[in-house]
């Protein structure tokens, strides 16, 4: 669970889903429409998230040495050397180049991120589905097992989970960390797309459908799906930022994605702590504001589209009525 | 009646937390004694403390076992250092608690004041800004902000420790009485050691304590805006009452509910939060004490940790639900 998405996302679970909403054209012709503060947000967020896509597409190409290169011409490098015109952010304790770590960590990052995103919809979404449209036991003991993972610090599910898969079934890496993130963001798809099937069973439509004699296969694929997915959008954002996050912590307590597979920002911080002590800033800074600055442009775009698909949350386009003046405030009845 | 109900609610919640806590402990091949000692000991003597400690006994025997050691409060014994979980929690409980505690007082006093103004100045440029900070305290993790901070007051400024929760010299002329050690201090009247421990606290509470403000600036922000577009604050502005009366009187008091209910439910946050902040500034709390514990492969200390945990933050839920019950009658019915 994130705080990010129980604050703000509540809210959609149950929006109303007339079936051409769903439809992106009119989803993007609401996000043209969005204007002001929340459109300016909503492009700086998709901006930085798509510069730091380039990042870890290109990485091989932007970064000026490798990723665990502590050499070059046969020279190594300085060992904690500040900032300079060869290393502009620096080099770590193992003569390793920050600024390649950075950029490469990028690519882990997008990596874990996607896998562990693309997981959880395709377990979460059938899951919600499917208890949602039959109910019965099924539904229940799903929805009890998910409240429990929900309720779960989830932090320490992921150390945990990600802990055991490395120990004693395959071994760390990239998959291992995206696996152990999407055992936390299952249950919040499911808790999602079940409350909108629920809603979405009554609807004329399924019923139509129903009375026509189509199979429940045919019913959940082709009516419900549709009208359901919806709200993944937000979710699948908020819940990317959040694996960011998620995967910084695992790697800074030691489980994620190990030193010499690849370069990862958690890790990083983790090493920084010993050089913070002797007053060294860069090992730290650099890798953190990537993490921070990525976070924030995928929250931005997760509220931006929140904001945009549900209306609870849009303001009024109408144009506030102005009461007669009264001494001392400007607002008006919206 | 609503409160019984919520009780026996949370028992098949608690069941399956353990069950899930218990099966992922023991899908790891090979038994916890030999994960945790094996390099250690010879085979003869592993074999006499897996039986000491009953791991040679039917997984479903230990499950049960393990239930029933839960509910009598016994969590089980460390393999590595041969301590009670409970020790564990005697020993540094007090120091998480004082580190969550302070991270929430914290998280207050910044959070509910920007988050109110953001609502009342919806759109404007300071609603973008502390928006911005708000998303921006979240998005940091929270061992990078503890990393700056350290950077900046413990090193460049050099006013306040990094480090521990008391000074080496400090700290063993406290007298133990409650195990929180910020209280020890206050009581031994040594003001001296008492403020050595709080300069301790100050810069983990405040990296900890801004994770927690983000959410709370975005909750009082939404729901502070939710109330003030209701009925009865445009009554109350219908009626003439200034402004200022109406966002603090009417619409704040009404905000305050959820904000206060889930508050209480970031307790999963902040415990995973204080993990991290406690392995970043060397604090001797119970998240410490797991990290250790993983490190050195010992799955019954694990174990009895993350069911603790586990269950704080089921009761702290429970009390939140009990006590909104109290107050708000609606929630009753």
């Amino acid at each position: 669970m994130s705080a990010i998405p129980a604050a703000e996302a509540t809210p959609t679970p149950t929006g109303p889903a007339p079936s051409s909403a769903a439809r992106p054209g009119r989803r993007f012709a609401a996000l043209r429409s969005a204007r002001g503060v929340p459109r300016a947000l909503l492009l700086t967020g998709s901006g930085i998230t798509l510069f730091f896509v380039l990042l870890a597409v290109f990485a091989p190409l932007i970064a000026p040495y490798g990723f665990d290169q502590y050499s070059a011409n046969g020279q190594r490098f300085a060992k904690l050397a500040g900032p300079s015109a060869h290393h502009w952010f620096g080099t770590t304790v193992q003569s390793v180049d920050v600024l390649s770590r950075v950029v490469f960590g990028a690519r882990t990052a997008l990596e874990v991120v996607v896998l562990a995103v693309v997981f959880s919809i395709i377990i979460g979404v059938p899951l919600g589905l499917l208890s949602g449209y039959f109910g019965g036991l099924l539904d229940r003991i799903l929805v009890l097992v998910m409240d429990a993972l929900f309720a779960f610090p989830y932090l320490l599910l992921a150390i945990v989970i990600a802990f055991l898969l490395s120990d004693v079934v395959i071994g760390g890496g990239v998959v291992t960390t995206a696996l152990a993130i999407t055992v936390i963001y299952v249950p919040q798809y499911f808790r999602v797309v079940r409350a909108s099937t629920l809603s979405a069973r009554e609807a004329t439509y399924v019923e139509a459908a129903r009375a026509m004699g189509a199979p429940a296969r045919t019913v959940i694929s082709k009516y419900l799906f549709v009208n359901v997915v919806h709200s993944v959008p937000v979710i699948a954002t908020l819940n990317a930022a959040d694996a960011i996050l998620t995967l910084a912590g695992l790697g800074f307590l030691g489980y994620g994605i190990q030193p010499t597979e690849a370069a990862e920002w958690g890790y990083d911080l983790q090493r920084a702590i010993a050089d913070a002590g002797a007053g060294i800033w860069w090992t730290a800074l650099y890798p953190g504001l990537a993490i921070t600055v990525l976070v924030i442009a995928l929250t931005l775009v997760g509220e931006g589209l929140n904001e945009v698909v549900n209306p609870s949350l849009r303001r009024a386009r109408t144009r506030p009525v102005r009461l007669p003046a009264r001494p001392g405030r400007g607002r008006g009845a919206q | 009646m609503f409160i019984l109900a919520r009780v026996i609610l949370a028992i098949p919640m608690v069941f399956i937390l353990l069950t899930v806590v218990f099966l992922l402990m023991r899908v790891a091949p090979g038994d916890p004694v030999s994960a945790a000692l094996g390099a250690r000991l010879s085979a003869g003597q592993l074999a006499q403390r897996r039986a000491a400690a009953g791991f040679d006994r039917p997984l479903i025997v230990q499950y049960g076992d393990y239930l029933g050691g839960v509910v009598t409060g016994n969590f089980g014994r460390t393999i590595t250092d041969n301590r009670s979980i409970t020790q564990v929690l005697v020993d540094n409980g007090g120091a998480t608690l004082t580190l969550t505690v302070a991270a929430l007082l914290v998280a207050l006093i910044i959070g509910l004041p920007l988050g109110m103004w953001a609502a009342r100045r919806r759109d404007k440029w300071d609603d973008v800004v502390i928006r911005l900070f708000g998303i921006a305290t979240f998005a940091a993790p929270v061992f990078f902000v503890g990393l700056l901070l350290q950077l900046l007051f413990g090193k460049t400024l050099d006013w306040l420790p990094t480090s521990g929760a008391a000074s080496p010299i400090v700290a063993p002329t406290v007298p133990e009485k409650t195990h929180i050690l910020i209280l020890d201090a206050a009581l031994s009247g040594d003001w001296s050691a008492f403020d050595d421990v709080f300069r301790h606290l100050i810069l983990p509470a405040v990296s900890l304590g801004l994770l927690v403000t983000g959410v709370l600036i975005r909750l009082s922000r939404v729901n502070v805006i939710q109330t003030l577009r209701s009925d009865y604050v445009e009554a109350a502005r219908a009626r003439g009452i200034r402004e200022g009366a109406v966002v603090l009187r009417h619409a704040l008091r009404n905000a305050m509910v959820p904000v206060i209910t889930v508050t209480g439910l970031q307790v999963a946050l902040l415990l995973g939060g204080a993990v991290l902040t406690e392995q970043t500034f060397n604090w001797p709390g119970v998240g410490n004490q797991l990290v250790g514990y993983l490190n050195s492969r010992d799955y019954t200390a694990v174990q009895g940790i993350i069911t603790v945990f586990a269950l704080v933050v089921v009761v702290v839920s429970l009390l939140i639900d009990i006590i909104n019950a109290l107050v708000d009658p609606r929630i009753r019915y």
